[in-house]
């Protein structure tokens, strides 16, 4: 646990480092679909990691001890993180929580603005133009029955030639098949729980324009017609003052280049979805390693508070101010015993203590050093 | 070009085309401008006429046919509440993945170069 806890987080690390370049050597839809997972994995695994840090934390407030009747003086002294650690980590926790909470209001609210725009959409034809000087053009993916619709300036199409159009409304189509305004909610649900997943976020909208490129340039059958659609659209769009938007900058004169190139060829197993996955097994791994070291942790806390006199021998110290962990109930100790399947250690049994992995010998009477060390439990064994 | 397009993906081109010109369009006219040429005529007359019930375009007589040009009454007012809908932050902006980015001054002068090439 002292370690592999920190490893969700030095993978989401990895990955932000990491994930444009995969973005540029995997051909796009399988890029897409790598850094959907990865988004998934590494914010489970970030938000896992902080949850455990801020357990630790929080498990050594007597209150929260007495609830859990463990004893909060062997979680301390065991200590798998330093207090300070574990409280940042709960910071942390509240505040991935509070930005993945304000993302999804965010998104709800435009997502069902924007579908409410679509059903007011004239006509139910694919293609809507706007009477609009602007050149523009976008998507505008309907709801679950709903199609969604292709919305194209009268400028943008007439700057482009008869080919350009069709690879235009292609690409659009694309987006809207492949549905990638969901790929897009889940980076940005992502990068809102945590902020080192915003490079993965901006590669992610790069590999959905590359994507629907490559589908346009499939149907129209032609690379350099798609290429010269898109640098032509550019072109004319940044003519005219544009309304302020964030988008993917200096993505434009890339898309073309990878379009003029020849086409990304598929790989049976490419190198680098080979080192992400192994990348997010390790991050998952670490997780399910840490859990169970603090599942362990708590164990022993939790027999300790049934057994004081153990909790007292070496190298567990419980310090006299800590009566109040210890007296709790015997009978929820006892449930939780039976419920985790181990049983409770007679005296003059070997049992394990937990964490530290070494075998003890419980003593078949609790000494009378023992009991005096801990006078506050001399009355409850 | 092996793709069969769908009715819905033809009706699309068509109506580009209109919007692209700058007057009105024979049914020949359009099907010379779509890309693609096998398209019949007869089919084209069909997605004119069906664009027309629907009124999405207008038609006026032009020697022995007709000539189309589209509907602009309801796009202005739609244009309108496009402006609204796209400048809603980047949260809509995610939703509409729109065709191009904004360029720099430095993506500018690649692309005519890159345009150069392409050609």
């Amino acid at each position: 646990m002292r370690i592999s806890v920190y490893v969700p987080l030095a993978v989401s690390a990895v990955l932000a480092v990491l994930a444009p370049r995969l973005a540029h050597r995997l051909p796009p839809r399988r890029a897409a679909w790598a850094l959907a997972c990865a988004a998934l994995v590494t914010t489970a695994g970030w938000l896992g990691a902080l949850a455990l840090l801020a357990f630790t934390a929080l498990a050594r407030i007597p209150e929260i001890a007495r609830q859990g009747a463990w004893s909060a003086a062997v979680l301390s002294a065991a200590e798998p993180v330093r207090l300070f650690v574990g409280v940042a980590g709960a910071a942390g926790l509240l505040a991935a929580c509070t930005g993945l909470a304000v993302s999804c209001v965010r998104q709800v609210r435009a997502a069902s603005r924007i579908r409410r725009e679509c059903a007011r959409l004239p006509g139910d034809a694919e293609l809507v133009v706007l009477d609009d000087a602007s050149p523009e053009a976008f998507a505008l993916p309907g709801g679950l029955r709903a199609p969604g619709r292709i919305v194209v300036s009268r400028s943008m199409l007439s700057c482009l030639d008869g080919r350009e159009r069709e690879a235009l409304l292609a690409h659009e189509r694309a987006h809207l098949r492949g549905r990638h305004h969901l790929f897009q909610a889940v980076w940005r649900l992502s990068a809102a729980a945590n902020p080192m997943l915003r490079p993965l976020a901006g590669s992610g909208c790069y590999v959905l324009e590359r994507w629907a490129d490559e589908e346009a340039a499939d149907r129209v059958g032609d690379r350099s017609v798609v290429a010269r659609a898109v640098a032509r659209a550019a072109l004319a769009a940044s003519g005219t003052p544009r309304r302020s938007l964030a988008a993917t900058g200096g993505a434009v004169p890339r898309r073309v280049r990878a379009l003029l190139a020849p086409p990304p060829r598929q790989r049976r197993l490419p190198l680098p979805l080979l080192a992400g996955g192994l990348l997010l097994a390790l991050c998952c791994g670490s997780l399910a390693d840490a859990t169970m070291d603090n599942e362990e942790i708590l164990d022993a806390a939790t027999y300790a508070a049934c057994a004081p006199p153990l909790a007292a021998m070496p190298p567990m110290t419980i310090p006299p101010g800590d009566q109040a962990g210890d007296q709790a109930g015997d009978q929820p100790v006892m449930s939780r015993w039976r419920r985790s399947a181990v049983a409770r250690p007679k005296a003059g049994s070997l049992m394990c203590v937990s964490n530290s992995r070494t075998w003890t010998v419980l003593p078949r009477r609790p000494s009378r050093k023992a009991l005096n060390s801990v006078p506050s439990t001399t009355g409850s064994w | 070009m092996g793709h069969r397009r769908a009715p819905g993906e033809l009706e699309s081109g068509v109506l580009a085309t209109l919007w692209a010109a700058d007057g009105p369009l024979t049914a020949a006219q359009v099907g010379e401008r779509l890309p693609g040429d096998d398209l019949a005529y007869t089919t084209v007359l069909t997605i004119l006429s069906r664009l027309f019930d629907k009124g999405m375009v207008m038609r006026q007589r032009a020697g022995r046919g007709y000539a189309y040009e589209p509907a602009r009454d309801e796009a202005a007012h739609t244009a309108e509440r496009m402006r609204d809908l796209l400048d809603g932050g980047p949260d809509r902006a995610a939703v509409l993945s729109r065709f191009v980015s904004e360029l720099s001054a430095e993506d500018e002068r690649l692309l005519h170069e890159l345009l150069g090439d392409g050609r």
